[in-house]
């Protein structure tokens, strides 16, 4: 795993000699793809140049980091449980931050102000009952650790806080299944089953899957104030308003999970992507929604893309080549404008029959908002860049590129609106804060549902020329969702709220809904010892 | 002070040297939205028939009503035809070509701020905008369009009366041109709310054109600006709060006349002779006026102000997320607060901009000299009272080299119908007066001196603030600070139909008032009083006096109304009552206050009592009705007497 960047040490995106962009690595499918365009898309798109590179520091400089204040009683009582830790300056490190843009920027340039004294690695329930009743009684703090995939600044240590600070990674309690639990996130390879729970996470295969709090059966969660949980396994139960509730969302705040009953289907028996071209997002957009509409708890997914200056496009060219090949030409016939067409991916999972059926189903819809089939390697590849876009961002930091993304969800007649309100909003407050070229601002829908669909922004520019990039950054950021709430879109989809969204926790859920959650913090842990701070 | 304005062009000069003809057939490809997909005017009447807004209330009335949709569709249809314009490019060419002959005919110049246009241009292309200029006359609109259509800029879509389709011929032009026609009051029609908020929104999302309507809701007769109507602007707002569009701008334009076309019939409209009915002959007589000469307009595009920018911070989110967008939304109190606050903001602008000529000046001094002046000493005075204004934040637009007396010589023969130059002095033009009854001479005198008062009136709002400080001062004959301010508070709260004070912020056009009063030396401020200089007291008794009508004027209603023995009656029946009331007291020369026959001043003193809660105003089935409470008016007459102190809790901090 990399430590200052996204993923696998061995995956990443390079220029090689000639160049020319490429993705290391094999684990992926687009590994060892050479990308032919993308050194032109990019220093078109940023203004980015291949001269001008940041370096990131080659490793760790241990002196930086804060030192380990651990009390020697906690100590012996710790090493008397015989669970393992750590005081090791790269574990700790390593479990200070998520993925956060100014959280890779500081492992990058700088080092945290705060960080965890001690990680812990409990490796059953009965472990983790023993690090809580330890960190009461010496009055600690611990923060869970999962996959370490956060992207709400959930990790970070609160600076002020003066108590021991514990990371418990659970990261280690899960077991190989063997069966499919459909729950796919972006970040599936790193992030853990605790983690999901914890902060109502949801993956791309949830139309045909469900989230995780439909997937959800029965979770165990150790307290300050005890172990909570339900006394039976069952699909439905009514008493009262759901447990699972306080604790699915809860960041952290409350304890720790350390068992979870999930939903496991057998692997699907058949499996198809498929793709749609349409001649703008407009099109785009309501095709979706009428697919929503009609098709029962549909058997796909889809996820849909403006590719104007998209990196989408970008990866795709070679998909572009097998278009041709394909069709292009008669989609320009068609009257495509290249400039403003978006594609839908289509993945279809389930038995035989029923697929075949839907996908005729959903590519008549298509055919009525104007959209033409693009094949099913259009498809596919568009589901496996989901995994890879995240490594992009490492990238552009080579070449003073900062970008990020985040996301919404939105009633369906509010997405077109709100999709080109926040771009707009992006542009103009890059403008106004001195960013000097024209910033990516795009979007993509990735999910949908009957009342809406989840969105995603994203954001890059190159910060050449500006002193403190990362404070800019989140300024605009900041703006940006503004303008989300401003048109009615939500908080958070499912990356949650941390510490970097709780300014509007009061207007999203009313004072009275946060009164709530804040009793509940307090009578399950009157001391704080979970005390990342998140949420409330 | 006076903050740097743009320079004027004269786009009349072009067309004086080049074909009328080839500049009505030039290659007209103008500035438009980004965003625009465009489409034809039926394809937006369609589009609104479609719409979920449209068709959600076209079902909530057929279920309500037991009719069929369709009965009700059908109704929906002919209300988008008699309002929808039509726009056409044969029909803007054929206005071009007229309205070149005729402006050229009637204006010596038309002056336009060229930067502003550049500005404007930059906005159409940016978002969706709406045009608020200032309504004088009925050359408004048309002149607006001639500029876009000269400058290359999207013609604008217009709101116009429903009185206008009464001319034949014409009306149908006007809506080829990009007229649209609202009925004058359909308030408890919801089918035709609907319908029409729905046509102007679609075409403001769109960014099909330009949406211009006036804030002021009519000419104003007396060129005074109205205070505003919001209707129309709520309806503009809208899709911003509902985020339909990134943000929307809005351009005050500020449009003056050197010399009103419609001076005399308005002077008689407000006297009481009615408003002839717009019909195509009248305005085939109203050719004679070809012959006459007009002088310059002045227009002032002022700088586009971004709704989004107006909002920001202001707007609770919360009501327009939790409703779908398609249902019909009564606007929360805050942002019906917003609405009017912006609405004042623009008609500010609108004065602040606005340019005044000699003229206004030479009027303003001339009412408080009547019935003969000394031209010489006019002369003086009208030098004096520029210095005066533009100390004040005035835009007069004085050409350079131009020296007083010949300002002063042009202005008096320009209007000539109201005043002239007899053995070295200044007479009002009340001709006829010696032969006829006394009732004719009032009448005669009366005509005069409101026309001469329009451009006198285009001082007020840019004196109204030190004036009425000038007038407290004089009324309560106190130096007291608090004392000033609670009568100036009160002056501006009974005036507040009058004159054009942003809601809410009286103490800051007290300290407004004082500050420009300070600053022209004519009074000395301490921490609690105020004084006026040596010097000062002429600028003092000249700022009162020039206000002294209205303080007259509405004594003279109050006391009408403190006597009015009937319990309820209506509007139509105060009108004449307080004028024939008036008229008497003139006839027997116990008043001079000719203004107070303006049925313009009626209706505002007679709004002011409705919001001081001293008349009730009811709304009946055949319009409103009102009801005096005596005691109540007897109060405030004696306030404005100056016979008890104004009782009114003064602001904690002066």
């Amino acid at each position: 795993m990399k430590w200052n960047g996204w993923g696998y040490n061995d995956s990443k995106f390079i220029f090689n000699k000639k160049g020319q962009a490429e993705f290391t690595g094999k684990r992926y499918r687009l590994g060892g793809m050479v990308l032919p365009t993308f050194k032109e898309w990019i220093e078109k798109t940023f203004g980015a140049s291949l001269e001008h590179k940041t370096t990131s520091r080659a490793s760790l400089n241990v002196n930086d980091v804060p030192p380990s204040i651990v009390n020697e009683e906690f100590l012996q009582d710790l090493r008397a449980t015989k669970i393992s830790y750590s005081q090791d300056a790269e574990d700790r490190v390593f479990r200070a931050h998520g993925h956060c843009l100014h959280e890779i920027f500081v492992l990058r340039e700088g080092m945290f102000k705060r960080i965890p004294d001690i990680v812990v690695w409990p490796v059953c329930h009965e472990d983790v009952v023993k690090i809580v009743e330890l960190a009461c009684k010496h009055n600690l703090c611990i923060i869970p650790f999962g996959g370490g995939t956060s992207v709400s600044s959930a990790l970070e240590c609160p600076e002020e806080e003066k108590r021991t600070i514990v990371s418990l990674d659970t990261s280690q309690m899960l077991a190989e299944s063997g069966f499919c639990t459909g729950h796919e996130p972006d970040s599936m390879e790193f992030s853990s089953l605790g983690g999901w729970v914890a902060t109502r996470a949801s993956g791309m295969k949830k139309n045909i899957y469900g989230n995780i709090e439909d997937l959800v059966i029965h979770i165990k969660m150790v307290t300050p104030r005890g172990i909570v949980e339900k006394n039976c396994q069952v699909p439905r139960m009514s008493t009262g308003p759901d447990i699972h509730h306080f604790i699915m969302g809860s960041e952290g705040t409350l304890g720790v999970v350390t068992e979870v009953t999930i939903k496991i289907r057998p692997l699907p028996e058949y499996q198809k992507y498929g793709s749609v071209v349409f001649p703008n997002f407009e099109r785009g957009v309501a095709c979706l929604r009428e697919v929503a509409k009609q098709v029962k708890k549909s058997w796909m997914l889809a996820s849909l893309k403006n590719t104007n200056f998209s990196t989408r496009r970008v990866l795709m060219v070679q998909c572009f080549w097998q278009l041709i090949t394909k069709g292009f030409l008669s989609l320009q016939f068609k009257g495509f404008d290249p400039n403003i067409l978006c594609v839908a991916t289509l993945l279809f999972e389930g038995d035989r029959e029923k697929v075949l059926q839907h996908e005729k189903q959903v590519y008549d819809i298509a055919t009525k908002f104007g959209g033409l089939a693009a094949g099913e390697d259009n498809g596919q590849r568009g589901y496996m860049l989901t995994f890879v876009i995240a490594y992009l961002r490492d990238l552009g930091l080579d070449y003073y590129v900062i970008g990020e993304s985040f996301e919404t969800s939105v009633p369906w007649d509010r997405v077109l609106d709100l999709c080109r309100n926040v771009k707009e909003r992006i542009v103009r407050e890059c403008k106004e804060k001195g960013v000097q070229f024209a910033p990516l601002s795009t979007c993509r829908v990735t999910q949908t549902y009957d009342a809406g669909a989840c969105v995603y922004f994203y954001f890059a520019f190159n910060y050449r020329g500006i002193s403190d990039p990362i404070h800019v950054y989140e300024q605009i950021e900041r703006a940006a969702r503004e303008e989300i709430l401003a048109n009615g879109g939500s908080l958070s989809h499912h990356h949650g709220v941390g510490k970097l969204r709780k300014r509007w926790m009061k207007e999203s859920i009313s004072d009275v809904g946060l009164g709530m959650l804040r009793s509940v913090k307090e009578y399950v842990d009157p001391n704080n010892i979970f005390g990342n701070k998140n949420l409330l | 002070m006076s903050k740097k304005r743009d320079e004027f062009e004269d786009i009349l000069e072009e067309r004086r040297l080049s074909s009328d003809l080839r500049y009505a057939m030039k290659c007209y490809t103008p500035v438009i939205y980004k965003g625009l997909s465009p489409c034809k005017p039926n394809a937006i009447k369609s589009a609104v028939l479609q719409s979920e807004q449209v068709q959600y209330v076209i079902k909530q009335l057929a279920k309500e009503m037991g009719e069929s949709p369709d009965i009700i569709q059908e109704e929906a249809t002919e209300i988008l035809d008699e309002m929808g314009h039509s726009m056409q490019l044969g029909a803007v060419r054929f206005f071009a070509f007229t309205l070149s002959k005729i402006f050229k005919q009637l204006f010596q110049r038309v002056c336009v701020n060229e930067e502003g246009m550049q500005r404007l241009q930059h906005a159409i292309q940016e978002h969706p905008v709406v045009l608020l200029p200032s309504h004088r006359s009925y050359v408004d609109f048309l002149m607006l369009s001639y500029l876009l259509y000269t400058y290359d800029l999207a013609l604008p879509v217009i709101a116009a009366g429903i009185d206008f389709l009464g001319m034949k011929i014409v009306g149908e032009l006007l809506r080829r041109a990009g007229a649209f026609f609202m009925r004058r009051s359909f308030g408890g029609n919801r089918l035709y709310w609907a319908v029409f908020a729905e046509y102007v929104k679609t075409m403001l999302r769109s960014g099909y054109a330009p949406i211009e309507f006036f804030l002021e809701g009519t000419r104003s007769r007396t060129a005074k600006t109205l205070t505003p109507k919001f209707g129309l602007l709520s309806i503009v707002m809208e899709p911003f709060f509902k985020r339909e569009v990134f943000d929307t701008y809005l351009v005050p334009i500020s449009i003056s006349y050197e010399r009103i076309l419609e001076e005399s019939l308005y002077a008689y409209e407000l006297l009481g002779v009615p408003k002839p009915k717009e019909s195509t002959s009248g305005l085939l007589k109203a050719r004679r006026i070809l012959s006459d000469s007009f002088g310059t307009i002045h227009i002032y595009v002022g700088q586009p102000v971004s709704l989004r920018t107006l909002a920001s911070g202001r707007i609770n989110r919360c009501p327009y997320n939790l409703v779908p967008r398609h249902l019909p939304q009564k606007p929360s109190e805050d942002i019906q607060e917003f609405v009017s606050d912006v609405a004042y903001k623009m008609e500010l602008l609108q004065i602040e901009n606005m340019v005044l000529s000699p003229w206004v000046l030479v009027a303003a001094v001339l009412l408080q000299n009547l019935p003969a002046m000394d031209f010489e000493l006019l002369i003086e005075k009208t030098l004096w009272l520029k210095g005066l204004t533009q100390t004040f934040g005035g835009f007069i637009e004085w050409p350079d080299n131009l020296c007083a007396k010949k300002a002063v010589m042009s202005g008096l023969t320009l209007h000539s119908n109201i005043a002239r130059l007899v053995d070295g002095h200044v007479v009002l033009n009340d001709k006829g007066v010696e032969d006829g009854a006394v009732g004719e001479i009032v009448f005669k005198r009366a005509l005069a001196i409101l026309m001469c008062a329009t451009y006198r009136n285009q001082l007020l709002n840019v004196f109204v603030r030190p004036s009425l400080v000038a007038v407290a001062l004089q009324m309560t004959r106190s130096f007291r600070k608090e004392e000033v301010y609670s009568c100036f508070s009160f002056l501006r709260d009974v005036f507040s139909d009058e004159f054009i004070f942003f809601p809410g912020i009286s103490l800051k056009d007290f300290e407004e008032g004082c500050f420009l009063l300070t600053k022209c030396d004519a009074i000395q401020t301490s921490q609690q009083e105020i004084y006026p200089t040596d010097k000062g007291s002429v600028i003092v008794s000249f700022l009162s006096t020039m206000f002294r009508p209205f303080v007259e004027g509405y004594q003279l209603i109050f006391r009408y109304l403190s006597k009015e023995t009937k319990e309820v009656f209506t509007e139509k029946q105060f009108i004449p009552g307080v004028r024939n009331f008036v008229f008497q007291l003139l006839e027997k020369g116990n008043t001079q206050c000719y203004e107070a026959l303006s049925s313009d001043m009626q209706k505002n003193a007679l709004a002011a009592l409705v919001q001081l809660g001293a008349v009730k105003k009811k709304k009946m089935s055949n319009g409103f009705t009102y009801n005096v409470n005596q005691e109540a008016v007897n109060k405030i007459l004696d306030m404005f007497d100056a016979r008890i102190p104004v009782q009114k809790p003064v602001a904690a901090r002066l």
